[in-house]
């Protein structure tokens, strides 16, 4: 059997990294892969659709029930679903109280020393939008995650977001070796969209390796809580879904240490592609009715 | 040699030592020890040190962190209360059975001091918060001992970077019992030293006790004689020898805090004509603010050997009628026959030594005249967490040429008394080992060594047999110091 891959997908909230990982790994499945899929949101969602359903049990909301986390059986916490792929859900407070970042280290830490990394061919980590504080950077720490592979868009937060990402790569590349395996533009229909993905991923170092174009086939999966290979798996989606598995299987060693890039320079990238006009700093700061 | 040469000589002496110490730092550390070590210049308004700034990694500061100021200092000596250690068990744990805080109660009943309650976090209340936890706590506390007054809410480090809100679970439990209960957000890692942990803890107390007997009527018959005596921390019966004598000379102590302190008392201190603060640093806050809001004066107060005392009991008795001045003056009297006794006993055995200090934030100039009663000289002295008004009122204190070291490390504290060779050095637990090995007499000087009271005409006599029996004992003829 190859060697374990751990990969993990980060990207701004809301990008669709969830949606866009359980695709890519359900096709990574048809392939014949063994995966687990590490949900680290402690909205839990980042397994419906393989399971279709909401993880029931999180293993941070049973370490609650039982007492602690030393109390848990990995097999209460690890449920099968599409393809037999492996799914468990750190889970974590309710807005507003306690600390989810601690909460992803501790589930972590739990599926290492429980074994659940055994007889696999993937782990793949879905992290919750940026990089917040260091629990949420816990996969890309030693050991880890190896291959980043970071969703977004056009949009200016969504690059924003990436360039922070690989922010928080770099910190831990040299120490612990992860690398960025490289951008998936999920589309959003901004302007020159692919233009600006390919670009910033080249400021980054790195490539975009898919651009995944927007079809409402996703929207109809979704609400049957499925992925396109399982709902659709004729449709012309659910082909670039098995292409961009092709693509993160084939990138095994190909990840980089990313070259994060300033604000300054950003906003520059976007004028250059003529997204933004050069900034007349007498502008800055007023309204649309003042400005004009 | 005429004394004034003596002087130059200290201070030239000085000026070497601390260049000699900073010489061992790296370039950047030095820059800044630099700043906290200096000889004392007659005329000069302070002691010519930067204080009251992050300490430098790796140099053994002597420093605590926020929550030992408020739990350890300010907060835990209050007897009738029950105060949570609200975080790991390592804070609760080490800070267990307080410093020494005398009290009077039965323990477990209607006192709680020595008593330590933690709310023990594991991982899962870091991850789902604290605070179902605390509120199951106080419920328990609750039950188990009912004769508490109140509680507090001491946080610890992991309260504040997961944001747990002691303050809805102390407002609700609160209503539920119609009990005081005080969060206190006195997170360690807030702050410089323990010093910000005391201010945190006073605007507790403004906040959550003062404040709120605004407009109520006192529970008792007032006199123009009521005082309140703040900062005394009642180590080893310190605040007991001290009230007596206010007793004697005729006013009223409705109040006395934190050492040996109830709830009623806090709630009390508004209605005071005037607050006597002995620890300044510790609780200038409260008494600032009682000044601004309710218009009672505070008068800051000295009990360490005759002298501060007799100047001490004048100062307080300045501020009331004839009979008060006349009541001072019978209490100086009436002690008089017992000071001469110590003096007479000790000053012959005492006479000339020298001694060294490093203590917290208000002995470090205190202490002196006690030890000049005694014919002893005070050579270097320094504080652990003083701020700049400390150094100011230390000038009253300190002769020309004292040795001044703000936040000293290890390694100075080691140099200089090795070089200046001091008969005695007061400071704590930590150092007292270190220099009795390196064959000089020590006392703990936040502990009393276990002895104490040392406030007061009482504790000046345990003051003076203490130093006798640090100096003269016979061990220190069995030993040769290093040099």
């Amino acid at each position: 059997m190859a060697k374990l891959r751990q990969i993990a997908f980060y990207g701004k909230g809301g990008i669709g990294k969830s949606t866009t990982s359980q695709n890519t790994l359900a096709a990574l499945a048809e392939m014949g892969q063994k995966i687990l899929i590490v949900g680290c949101d402690p909205k839990a969602d980042s397994t419906r659709l393989i399971l279709h359903a909401k993880a029931q049990n999180s293993i941070l909301s049973l370490a609650a029930e039982k007492g602690t986390v030393e109390d848990i059986e990995i097999e209460e916490v690890m449920k099968y679903g599409y393809q037999r792929i492996r799914c468990v859900e750190s889970g974590g407070p309710e807005p507003g109280v306690g600390c989810a970042g601690r909460g992803v280290i501790t589930a972590i830490n739990f599926l290492e020393e429980n074994g659940a990394y055994e007889n696999l061919d993937y782990v793949s980590y879905d992290v919750l939008g940026d990089v917040v504080c260091g629990g949420f950077a816990m996969p890309i720490r030693e050991n880890k995650a190896q291959e980043i592979y970071i969703v977004m868009s056009g949009e200016m937060m969504a690059m924003y977001a990436a360039n922070n990402i690989s922010k928080g790569i770099l910190k831990y590349a040299n120490s612990g070796g992860v690398r960025l395996g490289g951008l998936i533009c999920n589309e959003r229909q901004t302007d020159k969209e692919l233009e600006l993905a390919e670009n910033m991923a080249k400021k980054l170092g790195s490539k975009l390796i898919y651009f995944v174009p927007r079809d409402n086939v996703v929207q109809h999966a979704e609400l049957r809580r499925m992925t396109v290979i399982e709902y659709a798996p004729d449709s012309a989606q659910a082909g670039h879904y098995r292409s961009l598995a092709e693509k993160i299987h084939n990138n095994a060693g190909n990840g980089v240490i990313p070259t994060p890039i300033s604000m300054d320079e950003l906003e520059e990238m976007l004028m250059e592609h003529g997204i933004i006009k050069n900034i007349d700093e007498s502008l800055v700061g007023k309204k649309a009715e003042a400005a004009a | 040699m005429s004394a004034n040469s003596g002087v130059e000589e200290i201070k030239e002496r000085n000026k070497q030592l601390i260049g000699e110490v900073l010489e061992a730092y790296p370039e950047k550390t030095a820059k800044k020890r630099a700043k906290h070590l200096a000889t004392f210049e007659e005329g000069k308004g302070d002691c010519g040190v930067k204080s009251n700034i992050k300490a430098i990694p790796g140099v053994m500061t002597i420093r605590g962190c926020a929550y030992a100021g408020s739990k350890g200092v300010v907060w835990g000596p209050i007897k009738d209360m029950v105060h949570i250690s609200h975080g790991p068990v390592g804070c609760g744990q080490y800070s267990w059975a307080a410093r020494r805080n005398y009290y009077i109660g039965t323990t477990g009943v209607d006192s709680f001091v020595t008593l330590q309650f933690t709310s023990d976090f594991q991982e899962k209340d870091i991850v789902f918060g604290g605070d179902k936890k605390l509120a199951k706590i106080i419920d328990e506390i609750q039950e188990l001992f009912p004769l508490n007054k109140g509680i507090t809410i001491q946080s610890e480090c992991p309260v504040g970077l997961i944001g747990d809100d002691i303050e809805g679970v102390a407002r609700a439990k609160a209503k539920e019992y119609s009990k005081t209960i005080v969060p206190v957000r006195c997170e360690g890692f807030r702050g410089v030293s323990q010093s910000l942990g005391h201010h945190i803890a006073n605007d507790a107390v403004r906040d959550w006790v003062i404040d709120k007997q605004t407009g109520k009527p006192a529970r008792f018959e007032s006199t123009p004689y009521d005082v309140a005596i703040i900062g005394d921390y009642n180590i080893g019966g310190d605040a007991w020898s001290s009230r007596i004598l206010l007793e004697e000379m005729g006013l009223r102590v409705i109040a006395q805090w934190s050492g040996d302190g109830t709830l009623a008392e806090l709630e009390a201190t508004p209605k005071a004509k005037l607050n006597i603060l002995h620890c300044y640093r510790s609780m200038n806050y409260i008494s600032r603010h009682m000044e601004e809001k309710f218009g009672i004066p505070w008068v800051e107060y000295n009990f360490f050997g005759p002298t501060k005392i007799v100047e001490s009991l004048r100062g307080i008795a300045a501020h009331f009628d004839d009979s008060i001045k006349e009541g001072a003056e019978r209490v100086i009297a009436k002690y008089q026959a017992l000071t001469d006794a110590v003096i007479a006993k000790y000053r012959p055995r005492l006479e000339g030594k020298k001694v060294m200090l490093f203590v917290g934030g208000l002995r470090p100039r205190h202490v002196i005249g006690a030890y000049e009663d005694l014919g002893m000289e005070v050579v270097g002295t320094g504080y652990e967490f003083g701020h700049n008004d400390d150094y100011q009122r230390t000038t009253h204190y300190v002769k020309d040429g004292t040795l001044i070291y703000d936040d000293v490390t290890a390694f100075e504290f080691e140099k200089f008394v090795e070089k200046v060779q001091p008969d005695l050095v007061g400071s704590g637990i930590k150092e007292k080992y270190v220099f009795q090995k390196m064959g000089v007499p020590f006392r703990q000087m936040h502990s009393w060594d276990y002895s104490g009271p040392y406030h007061g005409y009482d504790g000046f006599a345990i003051f003076a047999r203490d130093m006798d029996m640090a100096i003269n004992a016979p061990v220190w003829r069995l030993t040769k110091a290093p040099w």
